[in-house]
């Protein structure tokens, strides 16, 4: 290409060309199917919800706490044995407002995702601290009043709707 | 430049066809653990660098690289992850410790084979899209096809192919690592079900899940780590063109390259007379005789004969895949290789329990990535 030519021959292309079968291409779809072992430590967590309570893990060693629970610290690689159970209370981390949905649909009203400290670690010792927090969505709140730093608590399903997945959680909503 | 790179830590966990009590990631800390502790390393302050394996469509995670650092002790270091065999791993690991930048480096690969329901889609998903995949056709139809020119040119026919299902399957009796140990004669073989004329049910490999992980080391590093390196005498990896219209179906010459890069490096002239015993691939089981040709352990057309002679028996003279093999221990998706690095290993080390060899010094191991690929990779192992 070169500025120097002004008129290229050939000939454009539309939507209609590709619909009418014009331009070839071929296209396929993956059936791709998988069934994770979620084994122990977020299989725990997950039995967590269900009940009810948002569980950590707790590395004596390094005196931090990780949600959801893990079998191995991953800064000192000692196992993590000890379940703790965590409050499902917190304060926003981080969050965006989200005006494009997972289907690549546009919304008007945004999904707000964010990342929330949870409360309860200094119940456990002095010194423990919750490394990162949960990962889930904000709701009842006008998107225009989200802040960081703001106090939020988890909304659950009703128990029998819930199936030990994270979205047992249904939103945090502000307090 | 020249040091030499030994192994000085393996672990392993699972090798079940299933293993629905931990995750992938718990699966691979339990095989993490048992290698640094048998290195006597600390990932967190010894181990430099780390490489994992791992294919995107077998995790059902894109960009999977994301996924492996905690569970190996590896956050916050440098590591990176092939889409590669357990053997391209190894590799990389051998070169990263040539730059002499790293010391010791842990390489990992696993299988949770069992957590994928569509596997046969998924592999589909490795045929050609435009020209292939429209066909619509099982991908075992590439390893049928293989193993017909395989059988034509070569002149090896279905007994030999059902005898390495015979001895792989009874051979894995002895592994307590393997799921599909079985007294399983050469009859019952070839009076199963077909799967890709001529290539019939019980001559593939099943899955199986399970990590491994090993710890490398420098040759001046590995003398203060263990009494009893493993050493990666030779590696040496190769793919050819992925075209089904116009490769050499009868003959791999990815392996025959992938052998000679490694044999050079290990000075290897006569493999037969000069290689103990050997874990190879036996995806299929035409495969274990069409390679140990294109490794040149034989002339092509001479592994059938080898195979009935008895020479590949763990009291042959050539002892092929005494591990039990893919056939015998179940095939784990991109950890093959590593896993046949690990039997030669433990092999080598006098570890490998009721299936030890006697006298053993130099194990040869080779892998393959499957249909429809020809991508291979080998290594000559040492102690």
């Amino acid at each position: 290409m070169t500025s120097r030519i002004k008129h290229f021959p050939g000939t454009s292309l539309g939507e209609k060309d590709f619909d009418e079968g014009k331009v070839l291409f071929v296209h396929d779809e993956l059936k791709a199917d998988y069934a994770w072992d979620t084994g122990i430590g977020i299989g725990s967590y997950l039995a967590g919800l269900k009940r009810g309570v948002i569980l950590g893990s707790y590395c004596a060693h390094c005196r931090k706490i990780v949600v959801p629970p893990r079998t191995v610290c991953e800064w000192c690689f000692h196992p993590m044995n000890e379940y703790v159970q965590v409050k499902d209370t917190g304060m926003v981390n981080t969050f965006s407002l989200c005006y494009v949905t997972w289907d690549v649909q546009r919304i008007s009203e945004p999904e707000i995702p964010a990342v929330i400290m949870l409360d309860g670690a200094s119940e456990l010792s002095d010194s423990s601290v919750i490394m990162g927090g949960i990962l889930h969505k904000l709701g009842e709140v006008d998107p225009q009043k989200v802040h960081i730093g703001m106090r939020v608590q988890a909304v659950w399903k009703p128990e029998p709707e819930r199936e030990g997945a994270i979205t047992d959680i249904l939103y945090f909503k502000p307090i | 430049m020249s040091e030499r790179v030994a192994i000085v830590g393996i672990g392993w966990s699972g090798f079940r066809p299933g293993t629905p009590d931990v995750s992938y990631k718990e699966m691979i800390y339990e095989a993490a653990v048992r290698a640094y502790n048998d290195a006597g390393v600390d990932p967190r302050k010894d181990v430099q660098s780390f490489v994992t394996v791992a294919e995107d469509f077998h995790e059902g995670t894109s960009i999977f690289d994301e996924y492996t650092p905690d569970q190996l002790g590896a956050a916050m270091k440098s590591m990176h992850t092939i889409t590669g065999d357990g053997l391209h791993g190894l590799a990389t690991a051998v070169m990263l410790i040539r730059t002499g930048r790293f010391d010791v480096v842990a390489v990992e690969g696993h299988s949770k084979a069992s957590n994928i329901l569509t596997p046969d889609a998924i592999t589909a998903y490795a045929q050609d899209p435009v020209l292939n995949r429209p066909l619509r056709l099982n991908t075992h139809f590439v390893a049928g096809m293989e193993m017909n020119r395989y059988l034509y040119e070569s002149g090896a026919d279905a007994d030999a192919c059902a005898g390495v299902v015979s001895k792989n399957r009874r051979n894995a009796l002895k592994n307590p690592l393997a799921s599909f140990a079985a007294d399983f004669s050469p009859d019952e073989v070839l009076g199963g079900p077909s799967l890709a004329w001529p290539l019939g049910m019980h001559e593939t490999a099943k899955s199986a899940d399970g990590a491994v992980v090993m710890v490398l080391a420098s040759e001046k590093t590995s003398a203060s780590l263990t009494d009893n390196p493993i050493w990666i005498a030779g590696i040496g990896w190769c793919n050819d063109s992925p075209s089904l219209e116009s490769r050499a179906w009868a003959k791999l010459p990815y392996i025959e390259k992938s052998a000679r890069m490694a044999f050079q490096q290990a000075g290897i002239k006569n493999p037969f007379g000069e290689i103990d015993f050997a874990e190879i691939d036996d995806t299929y089981a035409y495969k274990e005789l069409q390679s140990l040709e294109a490794l040149g352990v034989c002339g092509f057309g001479q592994a059938g004969a080898l195979l009935k002679d008895g020479v590949l028996d763990p009291a042959g003279e050539f002892p092929v895949n005494v591990s039990g093999g893919s056939l015998g221990v179940g095939h784990l998706l991109d950890a093959t290789g590593l896993h046949r690095a690990l039997e030669a290993a433990l092999q080598l080390r006098g570890e490998a329990g009721a299936h030890q060899l006697k006298d053993v010094h130099v194990g040869l191991v080779q892998s393959w990535r499957g249909v429809p690929t020809t991508s291979g990779a080998v290594a000559v192992l040492t102690n």
